[in-house]
Formats: structure tokens, C-alpha cells, sequence
């Protein structure tokens, strides 16, 4: 048993907003794996928890008319990995919500949690740092959007203040269309292990050279990253062997891996490259590029 | 304290919880339903794998008072007066030594074949990768699942 003082369990997102605001120290619990997790660990003591279970308003994924993908903050990895129109429209994040935990876990887990816990490991930062998504964050008085690349602030913290809850990641069309991705996960274990290493890349290729080309990677600095200075460097450059190797020695430039027991700052720095230079060539390879003479 | 009711193999329960309580604890401690196991306590291990609604989840990362409404399946719960197709291939290919993760694996194995009673090798290892087991090295138990897909599809 933990050690929970009380727990409110709102079935609307207004009445949600409504305890939270008249209740600041209340702390979310989403799916609960990681909050669970801290409780367990004795981290949080007598805690009052706010469950955003059962508001259906943050659940499901939506397509809109403009081709503007909705993700409701509740939506598990189960629900994304099997749901048709993120398997349409950004398999990268398919892949990457698949990668994580195991099935118990990602029954569980959802996806609002994963980014709100603010972890450098989290396996969907990656995939949504390139595809530049959008978090809607609601109060009491209003909504206010901010770019996923913005809410972080450093291990284990995002730019979230009491009151606010995360309601939906939004994905542009122009952030996909044409674009194809890979990330992937390096990780001690395959299944239930978390990553000691990430990279997601997301690209477009026309007449062999990069249109657009975006880096991130986890677990490579205090938060998720974007490598900017290799992505502008890439820019319409002719695709070859050479051009991927110094893109991927390019990332470096933005990352500051450290050292755990997990893995040596040597070696991630060059997990970065190796996975950068491996996800690079398979999206070349989707767009129909080619690398070798 | 709250209420909470929810169904636990196919009965009907009502309670007055405390907020604190895991799924885990109401199933152990509550009902006196000993065959959910803690293992780590943490989400890693598997062992106190229930199923909710058709889908399997670690009974020791869900709140008690999150259930209401729910439909809970536990190992207790997948037999009669004879034992479920899956506990019998456990038997049969001696798929069990301690017995500590044999629940957890066979509602893991029980929740894939009731959706997909085609299921692929691969499909079961993904399923049961969320459950540890330190005696079998997964083999037998894989063995297992594949013997009990063949008896589920003669039923
Ligand atoms: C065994 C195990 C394995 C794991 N493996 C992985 C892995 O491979 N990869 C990985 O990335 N993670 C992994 N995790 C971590 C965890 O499962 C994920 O981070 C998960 O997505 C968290 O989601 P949740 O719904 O359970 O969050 P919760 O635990 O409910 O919440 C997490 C945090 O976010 C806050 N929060 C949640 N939702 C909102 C919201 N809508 N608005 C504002 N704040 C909110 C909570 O207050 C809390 O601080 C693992 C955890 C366990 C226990
Ligand atoms: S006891 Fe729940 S997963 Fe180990
Ligand atoms: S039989 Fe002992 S843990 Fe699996």
C-alpha cells in the first residue's frame, strides 16, 4: 500500500480544473507508472493525488479536417501503436510507443504521462521533438499552447505550473506530409528496459538531397533534444556516404551525453553517431534516396 | 474511505477502501485471493498480472478505487471443476518449477489467445515479455502457450 491521503476522481475535464485550482498541491496521476513508482519509493509522502482516469474528453486520437492530428493526453501506447491514423500518418510514433515497457506497462501508461514526468529516457520525446508537435495546456482561465521543444526544463522537470493540466499533443500536417521517420531505442534488454540511448530522425528527400531533416535524441543531454546544427548543415546537400557521416558527427554539436551506470559518456557519444548514421539511412532508403554510387 | 464495486471473476464485490490500496492488496487482502503474486511491487516483473476488461495489467501499478465498474479476471477465476486449457499445457510440458510467475504468464498467454487464437510464435514472446521468470528460461513456457493454442482450437 502506498501512502495516499486522498485521491479526487473527476469525471469532467471542467470539474478536473475546478479542485486542482481550489487544491494546488494536488499531484496528477495519470496511468500511475511512474507517480506509483515514486510513491513506492517513498519519494512522495501523504500525498493527495488528482486522477485524470476517467475524463473521456482527453482520450482517443482525432484527425481534423485540416490534416491536424489530435492525441488526448489519456490515450495509452497500446491505444497508439494499434490506432489506424497514427499508423497512417506518423508510423514513427508507432514505433516508438511499441518500444516502450511491456505490454502490462504500456496498457498502463499514457502518453500525457510520459512527457508530463519529464524524462530524458521517455521513448515518445524523441519522435515528437521532430515532428515539431504541440502541447495544449489548460487552467481554469484559459488554454495556452507551447511547442514540445519548449516544455522542458531539465531532468525530470517541465514547464508545467499547479493548476495546468496537459490535454492534448496536436501534430500538424505540414510536419508529416511527405516526411518518413525512424527512431530508434538502444537499450541493455529488449523488452521492459529503458533506453540508454534514443534518436528519432524524420526527413524528406527530393532529387537526393535532405528538403527538410529533423534530429532529436534521448538520454543525450538534461532533456530530449533537436541536433539544430546538423539539421541546417544537412539542408539540401546531396545525400552521400560522406554527407551522413558528418551529419551524425554534426549532432554531437547540440548533445552533452553524461555518464551513468547505464553507459560511459564515450560510449553514447558514439551510440549518437552509429544510431544517427543507421536511422538516417533508412529514411533515406523510405524516401527513396540512395547513399552509394 | 471509499466505494468501490467492481467484478472479480464473474462475482460481484463492493467495498470501502482506503485510497491507498492497489489493485493487488484488494485482490490479496480484501478478497483472499492469494493466487496474484508480488513480486517487485514496481511494474517490472509481471507477477501480479490480472486482466481488466480483456487486457492485462500489472495489479500492483493500479489503484484499487480505479476500478469501479470494472470487469477484474484472476488466475482463481479461469477454471471450473477442471482446469483451463492453458493450466493444463503448463502441466503437461512442465512449464513450471517455482510456480511464483506461472499465474502471470498463463493470464498474459490467456489474454493473447482469447483476441488472436492464431497467434505466432513471436506474438507470444511479445506477450509474455512483460513477465520474468528466473527457473524456466522461457522455453517451456513458450511450448506451453503454442500446446495450449492447439487445445483451445479443438474446443
Ligand atoms: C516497469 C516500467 C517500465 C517502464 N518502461 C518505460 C520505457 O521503456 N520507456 C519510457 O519512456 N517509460 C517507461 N516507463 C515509465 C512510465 O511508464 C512512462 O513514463 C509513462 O508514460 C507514464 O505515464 P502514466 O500515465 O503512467 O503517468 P503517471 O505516473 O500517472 O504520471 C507521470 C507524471 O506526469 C504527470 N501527469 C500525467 N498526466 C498529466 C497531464 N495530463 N497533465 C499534467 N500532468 C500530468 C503526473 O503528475 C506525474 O508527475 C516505465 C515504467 C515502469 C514502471
Ligand atoms: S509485482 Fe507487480 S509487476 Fe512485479
Ligand atoms: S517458474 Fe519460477 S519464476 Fe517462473
Amino acid at each position: 500500500m502506498f501512502s495516499i491521503k486522498k485521491i479526487y476522481q473527476p469525471i469532467t475535464l471542467a470539474e478536473a480544473l475546478e479542485i486542482y485550482t481550489s487544491n494546488p498541491q494536488l499531484k496528477i496521476i495519470a496511468g500511475g507508472t511512474d507517480v506509483l513508482i515514486s510513491l513506492h519509493h517513498g519519494k512522495l509522502d501523504d500525498v493527495e493525488l488528482l486522477s485524470i482516469k476517467n475524463l473521456t474528453e482527453l482520450t482517443g486520437i482525432n484527425y481534423l479536417t485540416d490534416g491536424t492530428i489530435e492525441i488526448g493526453t489519456m490515450t495509452t501506447f497500446t491505444e497508439i501503436f494499434r490506432n489506424e491514423i497514427i499508423n497512417k500518418y506518423i508510423p514513427i510514433l508507432a514505433e516508438a510507443s511499441v518500444s516502450m515497457g511491456g505490454p502490462q506497462i504500456r496498457n498502463n501508461a499514457t502518453i500525457g504521462g510520459n512527457i508530463c514526468n519529464g524524462a530524458v529516457s521517455a521513448d515518445s520525446a524523441p519522435t515528437l521533438f521532430v515532428l515539431n508537435a504541440d502541447l495544449r495546456i489548460v487552467n481554469n482561465e484559459g488554454v495556452r499552447i507551447v511547442p514540445i521543444t519548449e516544455f522542458y526544463a531539465g531532468p525530470g522537470k517541465v514547464k508545467l505550473q499547479s493548476g495546468e493540466i496537459l490535454t492534448h499533443i496536436i501534430i500538424k500536417k505540414a510536419d508529416y506530409k511527405g516526411m518518413y521517420g525512424k527512431y530508434i531505442k538502444f537499450s541493455n534488454r529488449k523488452a521492459m528496459d529503458i533506453a540508454m540511448l534514443s534518436v528519432a530522425t524524420l526527413g524528406k528527400v527530393k532529387n537526393n538531397k535532405f528538403t527538410d531533416l529533423r534530429i532529436a535524441l534521448g538520454v543525450s543531454a538534461p532533456t530530449p533534444i533537436r541536433c539544430t546544427k546538423a539539421e541546417s548543415f544537412a539542408f539540401n546537400k546531396t545525400i552521400k556516404e560522406e554527407l551522413i557521416k558528418q551529419i551524425s558527427e554534426k549532432t554531437l554539436l547540440n548533445a552533452n551525453p553524461r555518464h551513468s551506470w547505464r553507459g560511459s559518456k564515450v560510449y553514447r557519444e558514439h551510440l549518437i553517431q552509429v544510431l544517427t548514421e543507421r536511422a538516417l539511412k533508412e529514411i533515406i532508403t523510405m524516401s527513396g534516396g540512395k547513399w552509394h554510387e | 474511505m471509499i466505494k468501490v464495486t467492481m467484478t472479480v471473476n464473474g462475482k460481484l464485490y463492493t467495498r470501502e477502501i482506503p485510497p491507498m490500496m492497489r489493485l493487488l492488496d484488494f485482490i490479496r487482502d480484501e478478497l483472499k485471493l492469494k493466487g496474484t503474486k508480488e513480486g517487485c511491487g514496481e511494474g517490472e516483473c509481471g507477477a501480479c498480472t490480472v486482466i481488466i476488461d480483456g487486457d492485462i495489467y500489472n495489479s500492483c501499478m493500479v489503484l484499487a478505487t480505479s476500478c469501479e465498474g470494472k470487469r477484474i479476471t484472476t488466475i482463481e477465476g479461469i477454471s471450473g471443476a477442471e482446469l483451463h486449457p492453458i493450466q493444463e499445457a503448463f502441466l503437461e510440458v512442465n512449464a513450471v518449477q517455482c510456480g511464483y510467475c506461472t499465474p502471470g504468464m498463463i493470464l498474459s498467454a490467456k489474454a493473447l489467445l482469447d483476441k488472436n487464437i492464431n497467434a505466432t510464435e513471436k506474438e507470444m514472446k511479445e506477450a509474455i515479455s512483460g513477465n520474468l521468470c528466473r527457473c524456466t528460461g522461457y522455453q517451456k513456457i513458450i511450448e506451453a502457450v503454442k500446446l495450449a493454442q492447439k487445445k483451445l482450437k479443438k474446443r
